[in-house]
């Protein structure tokens, strides 16, 4: 109660600091200190800080979780886990890394640099920002807390079918609909704040047709969170009481049916998976740029691509399951609408390409970062081409083909955005070069053991071994050794940028000028190096 | 859009939003717990904590609400703030919208698909034949293919004078918004007193028809997919009533004390919106839900 009273306090405080200017200037040079700055802050970079730690702690907890599954996949037979475990592993796996990991570094990322890009005081609605973010502590405590639950934790898979998740799931169900539930309500809040900070608080100036394409890819991803995140609502809400208050949503005697659910699931999941890509599209348009010293290639159709994608992200969610039956009329729509997406994205790759092209470009690690990129997500992006056909992807559904390709796009493409995204702005929030002897043993001994990792998993998958399996015909068992070593390998390294990013948060390093980059354009590189606690308390004016 | 551009009011530090991450982190926890706990007829601690939790929740939303009415109240925001909140209002809303559509695509995939298929239509004559042999496909499901019956819920009667109503609230809530806006205080204070008299007798109405439902017509949440649509249907929206009614409960003692000018008034905005979108997804609920 006392800390009631003590924001009671300062909220007179900053009443009394309105009338009198003296007072308000002093209240904006003061940072917080200890655990309180945390827990009650309005500060967009605070946020951002707190969203990019929990996003990489969860990384580094899903990516054990992963290690678990390469163990016990190393070789054939069953040895290390038993299979309801294994269950549980690539269930949670997959929910932490996209809850927790991706999608919380991609607004950690927003948070730090939407404000500053854009020429803003702070997000438009800065308490509901930190009641966003302190929602997924709580989220995946009980999501991992309900692993030592007896009878374990949810082990559906991350896409929680029915019947597994109604008739079949175990007593963790209730607690996973219900943190799924507050994951969304974080979510839906964090991307309100996201699209009314871009309507209402650019600077003047800072037209549409100007915005940093980070700050318009994220604009376009929130409307997508506020679109979809109530459907996943909806359909968990509908698992809950499948299996617990007697309804058949998804159930054929009560008239229902478990296709629906992959229909209601889906349809929130393709969206889903472009939330996961667009922000990273953003990042890799920011600094491919910076580093070929040339402007972006085709800013407006990058822009109009973008939104292409994001509308054509509806009408594509049942190519995820083709193999369900559906009159094949519906196959066909959903392949062709499925092939029209690789058009908007083929204009990005040939965007990024077009402005290396002829530019005085430089290696620094965020442009290698981009570069591998551009190439390993294109490789996701082609497999994924592969599997828009219909007709062999009555071949490929449900092997580690589709793991190989989802892992393409997303580890060497959202991963490795957010890591390209860490490195270049790193320096502007810290005001110290990050340890780029470090960061090159990162960058590559990333780039080979993920190659190692997910590249085999291609012919595995064409060969037919099924996915979310403990163990498998001994014909496998060479390429599943590689890929387990890989893993290991890609996990390891991780362990280098945990380094390196404990030396930049100790402040190690030579100072960095205000602009950090040669080349390097936008309002947040006119700020000081480290950007100070408030930007732009009156906006500046943009040309 | 032309935009002014004042200094924009950067809150301090503030409390409320870790206690109302606390009171989610205990409704889930109370709330994931007591649904096993109800299904295994078992005794646990899911109830207390799920209460505790929306206890803890309630403190926080009046002690948040009350922080930013006292800012208001004390001029520290700007006409851009009130852009920014208005706008936020409107993309809850939307999210709202899609809430309800997930629902609603439940029932149209349900009535068009689901049922047919099962009575063998489209390429499913052996799904019939074999898998639910006499089953015959209708809309409402009364007969499930499990053999599980019910009585459909007419549309004339109580579901009818229900929409006349919520109708008539949204007119009377919006003669007190005009009112709010002419700074006519009685005219304002009565027709808001009259939108939340008729959204309370809605309530009471749905309740009555529940247990006419319940009693009556046998139909419940497990009578199949036609029950489920309906009672998931109605039952959120009767949630978002009775939160409607609360906000709007809350706006009339706000303006009791004076709150509000002709110019300024979002939270009053803000509930109206909110109570217009729920009278229009009744509408919705009312032509597919009942009537066809």
């Amino acid at each position: 109660m006392s800390n009631v009273a003590d924001s009671t306090a300062s909220n007179d405080a900053t009443l009394d600091g309105h009338h009198g200017d003296a007072h308000h200037d002093d209240h904006h040079d003061h940072i917080p200190k200890g655990i309180s700055r945390w827990l009650l802050t309005t500060n967009h970079k605070d946020i951002g800080t707190l969203y990019l730690w929990f996003a990489f702690i969860m990384f580094l907890v899903g990516g054990a979780m992963a290690m678990v599954i390469r163990a016990e996949l190393f070789q054939p037979g069953m040895q290390i886990v038993d299979p309801n475990f294994f269950n549980q592993m690539t269930t949670v796996h997959g929910l932490i890394m996209v809850f927790g990991a991706v999608m919380p570094a991609f607004t950690g990322l927003a948070n730090w640099l939407i404000p500053m890009m854009i020429g803003a005081p702070d997000m438009a609605l800065p308490r509901m920002n930190n009641w966003s973010f302190w929602i997924l502590p709580f989220a995946f405590l009980i999501l991992l807390s309900s692993l030592f639950m007896e009878g374990g934790g949810p082990s559906f898979g991350w896409t929680f079918y029915a019947p597994l998740s109604t008739t079949y799931s175990n007593d963790s169900t209730g607690l996973f609909v219900f943190s799924v539930h507050i994951m969304g309500i974080s979510s839906i809040m964090g991307a309100i704040n996201v699209i009314v900070t871009i309507f209402n608080m650019r600077a003047p100036g800072m037209t549409w047709m100007k915005m940093p394409l980070f700050v318009w890819t994220w604009l376009i991803t929130a409307f997508l969170l506020i679109a979809v995140m109530p459907v996943l609502a909806g359909a968990v809400t509908m698992v809950l009481t499948d299996k617990y208050f007697g309804t058949s949503f998804f159930d054929a005697a009560g008239g229902g049916d478990p296709v629906m659910f992959q229909h209601i699931f889906w349809f929130f999941g393709h969206p889903e998976v472009y939330i996961m890509i667009l922000p990273a599209f953003g990042i890799i348009s920011q600094i491919i740029p910076t580093f070929s010293r040339k402007p972006l290639f085709g800013y407006a159709s990058m822009v109009y691509a973008t939104a292409s994608i994001a509308l054509l992200s509806f009408i594509v969610w049942a190519h995820h399951m083709f193999t369900t039956g559906m009159p094949y009329q519906a196959e066909i729509f959903f392949m062709v609408a499925t092939m029209l997406i690789s058009v908007p994205t083929g204009v990005k790759v040939f965007n990024w390409v077009a402005t290396m092209w002829r530019g005085s470009m430089t290696f620094e690690i965020p442009m290698m970062f981009a570069i591998a990129f551009v190439v390993l997500f294109t490789i996701g992006g082609l497999s994924g081409l592969m599997l828009a056909i219909t007709p062999v992807d009555f071949q490929y559904h449900d092997t580690y083909f589709v793991v190989a390709h989802f892992h393409y796009v997303l580890v060497t493409g959202a991963v490795f955005s957010i890591m390209a995204a860490v490195y270049y702005w790193l320096p502007k929030w810290t005001g110290k070069m990050f340890d780029i002897t470090l960061a090159k043993w990162h960058f590559w001994c990333s780039l080979i053991s993920v190659n190692v990792l997910f590249f085999p998993m291609h012919f595995v998958g064409l060969a037919g071994m099924p996915r979310r399996i403990p163990d498998y015909a001994l014909q496998f068992a060479d390429f599943n050794k590689w890929i387990s070593i890989g893993g290991f390998a890609f996990g390891l390294s991780q362990l280098i940028f945990l380094a390196l990013l404990i030396k930049a948060c100790r402040k190690q390093g030579e100072p960095v000028s205000d602009q950090v980059w040669d080349g390097a354009e936008g309002l947040e590189w006119e700020i000081p190096s480290p950007a100070p606690y408030h930007t732009f308390d009156t906006p500046p004016v943009v040309k | 859009m032309q935009q002014e551009y004042e200094r924009y009011y950067v809150p301090a530090q503030s409390i409320w939003p870790i206690v109302g991450a606390v009171a989610l982190f205990l409704i889930a926890v109370g709330a994931g717990n007591l649904v096993v706990e109800i299904s295994k007829n078992s005794e646990g601690y899911g109830g207390y904590v799920l209460m505790v939790g929306l206890a803890i929740l309630i403190f926080m939303v009046v002690g948040w609400f009350r922080d930013q009415i006292n800012e208001s109240m004390s001029g520290l925001y700007s006409a851009q703030l009130g852009r920014s909140y208005r706008q936020a209002m409107m993309w809850f809303i939307f999210s709202e919208v899609m809430f309800f559509a997930a629902f609603f695509g439940a029932l149209f995939y349900a009535r068009m698909i689901a049922v047919p298929w099962l009575g063998g239509s489209s390429n499913n004559a052996m799904t019939n034949a074999v898998l639910w042999p006499g089953f015959e496909a209708m809309w409402p499901l009364l007969t499930t293919p499990d053999g599980t019956t019910t009585t459909q819920m007419k549309w004339s009667g109580l579901p009818a004078i229900n929409t006349a109503i919520l109708l008539v609230s949204s007119v009377t809530l919006h003669y007190a918004h005009t009112g709010l806006e002419q700074n006519k205080r009685k005219q304002l204070t009565a027709m808001l007193g009259f939108t939340i008299l008729l959204g309370c007798i809605f309530l009471a109405l749905q309740v009555y028809e529940y247990i006419h439902a319940y009693r009556d017509l046998g139909l419940t949440l497990q009578s199949g997919v036609y029950g489920n649509t309906f009672f998931m249907l109605t039952g959120f929206h009767g949630m978002h009533v009775t939160l409607g009614t609360v906000i709007l409960i809350v706006l009339f003692f706000r303006v009791l004390k004076g709150h509000f000018t002709p110019k300024e008034h979002f939270a009053f905005q803000a509930g109206a919106w909110y109570w217009h979108f729920v009278d229009v997804v009744w509408v919705m609920l009312f032509i597919f839900v009942y009537i066809l």
